[in-house]
């Protein structure tokens, strides 16, 4: 081709994508979530101490009331189902990589209920201790950590409805939704691991 | 996936010409709907600016108070205005200012087209805007820590932990920014230092204001349903969130005034930043103090013993949370008085230099004042944290105003990207002056008040307002407090005067003065200032490709010539 047919100057070149921006949002995210976990349960452990030793009104007070009995079956029952919730997001990411439309589905669809069955365990939980919110101490403490982590995995549950809809809505390609929508209840998974040590197991 | 917003806002233009009415109405659905992070961010700025001015004008009329028996107040009101004053100043006015600048300013910086998840800066604006009214309007209705209507108490908090998620999302987009949207060949080597402070200062946020919000959580729960036996009742919620309205907490606002001042010395000198990683090193040094704040730490008590068991205790901590941001804040001047060294030519002292420098100084003597506060044997601060002198409240001021000082030059210096002006240095440097000595006259006061057993804190009942208010056992006291709401009143005629200057900017038409012909008028080193004035919707008419930290100096100084910002011209 001659210099006097030279085609004109190419079109501008489209604005770098953004690098994992998704993920990186989802994992600071989980930097601020951990903080708001981890500064309730210092709070939960400071109180918890305080009255160890004595109540309000200075009389030696058990640090657990005895009327409650926690079913430690739901609540560990919680505990695997989170932890077994990761595995299906992971699974999730895997098939989404491999273009899988009909595992990505069912690796979510599976992932949501085992959200709906979390949230179902800790409305059991709350349902069988009958705790009363203005009772005493610890009524409040209790609804205010374990209804934190619930509000939690109902933010969870929100995320894995939008990345169902995204994945398989045409765009499977986008994996980063799926690998942030992992990383996500990966960490819920661990923060519910340490709201079961300290609310459930230690008491 | 990409969720950069393609403005579309902006893409077509109105068919016809429209009425007055009709484009003022257009104006104003264009700037509450707007995904442009520059005026989300002048939102928050000047929301900002707003209530820092409103807080200001109450320290002054507390100060009133303090000063004499002049009761201009209502002796019921007194508590809710104490309260009024020291939210006003910090999550009402230091946070959202230095927040929005970082919103305005950082995609700018970064060569990016938009700020990383626009709609959540926007929805945390809202968030913060509609929980701090509604905090206000909780405490005006004898609500907050020691109020007497129950719901108002609760509708309180309700607010505080909304506005506080708002400003959690918006430093959430802030730090994504920094570390998603980089122009290509801007390694975070080669981030510009505003950046990098708003960096520091976005996870500062992320680390202290959940911690903040999960205390608001047990609160109101405590509150609303439970007996209000756990956390002291009504009055236990000042004390309980007390630390998050106090040094050394509120430093982690001022990580971004602390960028805006390192920018300005090299500009200011036409130098490079000498010892560039160390001066990075120094700002995520700052902000370590995030750490004090996320274990609500307000003093460690240094004791020595024999077997130096509780010496270790108290020591770690104290070096950990207030000696390691004043080494950061020390090695930040350090760096800068060397890079003024370095300086080639005669300096070039402009208004946001000024603005800039006097904003560091300040903070780092808030620092300052913070370590020597933790000083047990001193008696400012008892050592479990629960007793106070006016101290705190003069180093708290010390860091919020020098902040605040700071990030007006800031605004001042990217004015024209922002809206194309240039505010004149003959009006503004004037005001910088009268706001160092705003700063200087109401904190300094209050720190010699503090080593004369002045008491101070955030009160939570009318016995605490009472003893704040009795200040007949200090000798001088009503000519310190004088002193201090002196600055308070120069600090909101400070803030009120740059702010009308800055609209007179803002409104006035091309054909002015100030019009910013130039769009480097400062000598600006960074990427930014490659840019038209004002910047485009989408910042950049064409993609940026950086080979330097300081790209617009090496053009101008021909030393790596046009490597060193290349971009596909549209």
């Amino acid at each position: 081709m001659s210099a006097a047919t030279a085609p004109v100057a190419l079109p501008p070149a489209a604005a770098p994508a953004p690098k994992r921006q998704l993920f990186i949002g989802t994992a600071l995210a989980c930097v601020a979530g951990t903080m708001l976990v981890g500064g309730m349960l210092a709070i939960w452990v400071l109180l918890r101490e305080r009255y160890l030793t004595t109540g309000l009104n200075g009389e030696v007070i058990d640090r657990f009331p005895i009327g409650y009995v926690i079913h430690e079956v739901a609540s560990n029952v919680m505990l695997m189902t989170i932890w077994g919730l990761c595995l299906f997001a992971q699974w999730a990411v895997y098939a989404g990589n491999r273009g899988d439309r009909a595992h990505t589905g069912l690796a979510l669809g599976v992932s949501a209920v085992f959200a709906l069955a979390f949230i179902n365990a800790q409305a059991f939980v709350w349902s069988q201790m009958e705790v009363e919110i203005a009772d005493e101490y610890y009524g409040a403490l209790f609804y205010a950590m374990t209804g934190t982590m619930l509000a939690i995995v109902v933010a969870g549950l929100v995320y894995t409805v939008v990345a169902a809809f995204r994945a398989l809505g045409g765009r499977l390609q986008e994996t980063e939704i799926l690998s942030a929508h992992a990383l996500y209840w990966y960490w819920a998974a661990a923060a519910y691991s340490a709201v079961w040590f300290v609310v459930y197991v230690t008491k | 996936m990409t969720t950069i917003d393609t403005h579309t806002d902006d893409a077509g233009a109105v068919a016809g010409t429209p009425s007055a009415v009709e484009a003022f109405f257009v104006g104003v659905a264009d700037w509450v709907t707007s995904t442009d992070h520059k005026k989300i961010g002048r939102l928050y700025a000047g929301f900002g600016l707003l209530v820092l001015t409103a807080a200001a004008v109450l320290g002054l009329v507390l100060g009133l108070e303090r000063a004499d028996d002049a009761a201009l107040l209502d002796a019921d009101a007194l508590l809710q205005t104490f309260q009024l004053y020291r939210v006003g100043i910090v999550f009402g006015g230091i946070a959202p200012l230095a927040l929005g600048l970082a919103v305005a300013v950082t995609p700018l910086q970064l060569g990016a087209r938009s700020i990383a998840f626009p709609r959540l800066a926007l929805t945390g604006f809202y968030a913060w805007l509609g929980g701090f009214t509604l905090a206000i309007v909780a405490l005006g209705r004898n609500g907050g820590a020691g109020g007497g209507d129950a719901n108002m108490v609760d509708l309180y908090l309700a607010g505080l932990g909304l506005a506080v998620i708002g400003l959690c999302a918006t430093a959430g987009t802030v730090a994504t920014s920094v570390l998603t949207t980089r122009a290509p060949g801007m390694t975070m080597r080669r981030v510009p230092l505003f950046a990098w402070s708003s960096l520091i200062g976005a996870l500062g946020m992320l680390i202290s204001l959940p911690v903040t919000f999960g205390v608001v959580i047990y609160l109101f729960i405590d509150h609303r349903l439970g007996v209000q036996a756990n956390f002291l009742g009504v009055e236990g919620i000042g004390s309980w969130l007390h630390w998050a309205l106090s040094v050394p907490a509120v430093v982690v606002y001022a990580l971004p005034a602390v960028g805006v001042a390192a920018e300005q010395v090299p500009v200011a000198f036409k130098a490079r930043q000498a010892l560039r990683g160390v001066m990075f090193a120094a700002i995520a040094l700052v902000g370590i103090t995030a750490l004090a704040a996320a274990t609500q730490q307000f003093t460690q008590e240094v004791t020595f013993d024999t077997d130096g068991e509780t010496f270790l205790r108290g020591a770690v901590p104290f070096a950990v949370f207030i000696g390691l941001p004043l080494l950061g804040i020390t090695g930040t001047l350090l760096l800068a008085l060397g890079t003024m060294r370095a300086g080639n030519g005669r300096p070039s002292i402009r208004a946001p230099f000024v603005f800039g420098i006097l904003g560091l100084l300040f903070v780092g003597a808030g620092i300052a004042a913070t370590a020597i506060m933790n000083i047990t044997d001193l008696e400012l601060i008892s050592p479990d944290g629960t007793q106070f002198t006016v101290f705190e409240e003069g180093a708290t001021l010390l860091v919020v105003y020098g902040a605040a000082l700071a990030a007006i030059g800031g605004l001042v210096f990217w004015a024209p990207k922002l809206w194309g002006r240039v505010v004149p240095d003959g009006a503004a440097i004037p005001l910088a002056l009268l706001g160092a000595a705003g700063t200087a006259l109401a904190a300094v006061p209050l720190l010699v008040a503090g080593f004369l057993d002045q008491l101070g804190g955030v009160p939570s009942s009318d016995a605490d307002v009472a003893r704040l208010l009795d200040t007949s056992g200090v000798d001088g006291a009503a000519a310190l407090n004088t002193l201090s709401l002196v600055g308070h009143g120069l600090m909101a005629l400070t803030i009120v005067a740059v702010a009308g200057l800055m609209l007179k900017t803002f409104t006035g038409s091309a054909d002015d003065a100030d019009s910013a012909d130039d769009d480097n008028p400062y000598g600006g080193h960074t990427v930014e200032w490659g840019t038209t004035s004002p910047a485009p919707a989408a910042n950049y008419d064409h993609v940026v490709t950086v080979a330097s930290a300081e790209p617009q100096f090496d053009l101008t100084h021909d030393q790596t010539t046009d490597q060193t910002i290349e971009g596909s011209q549209s």
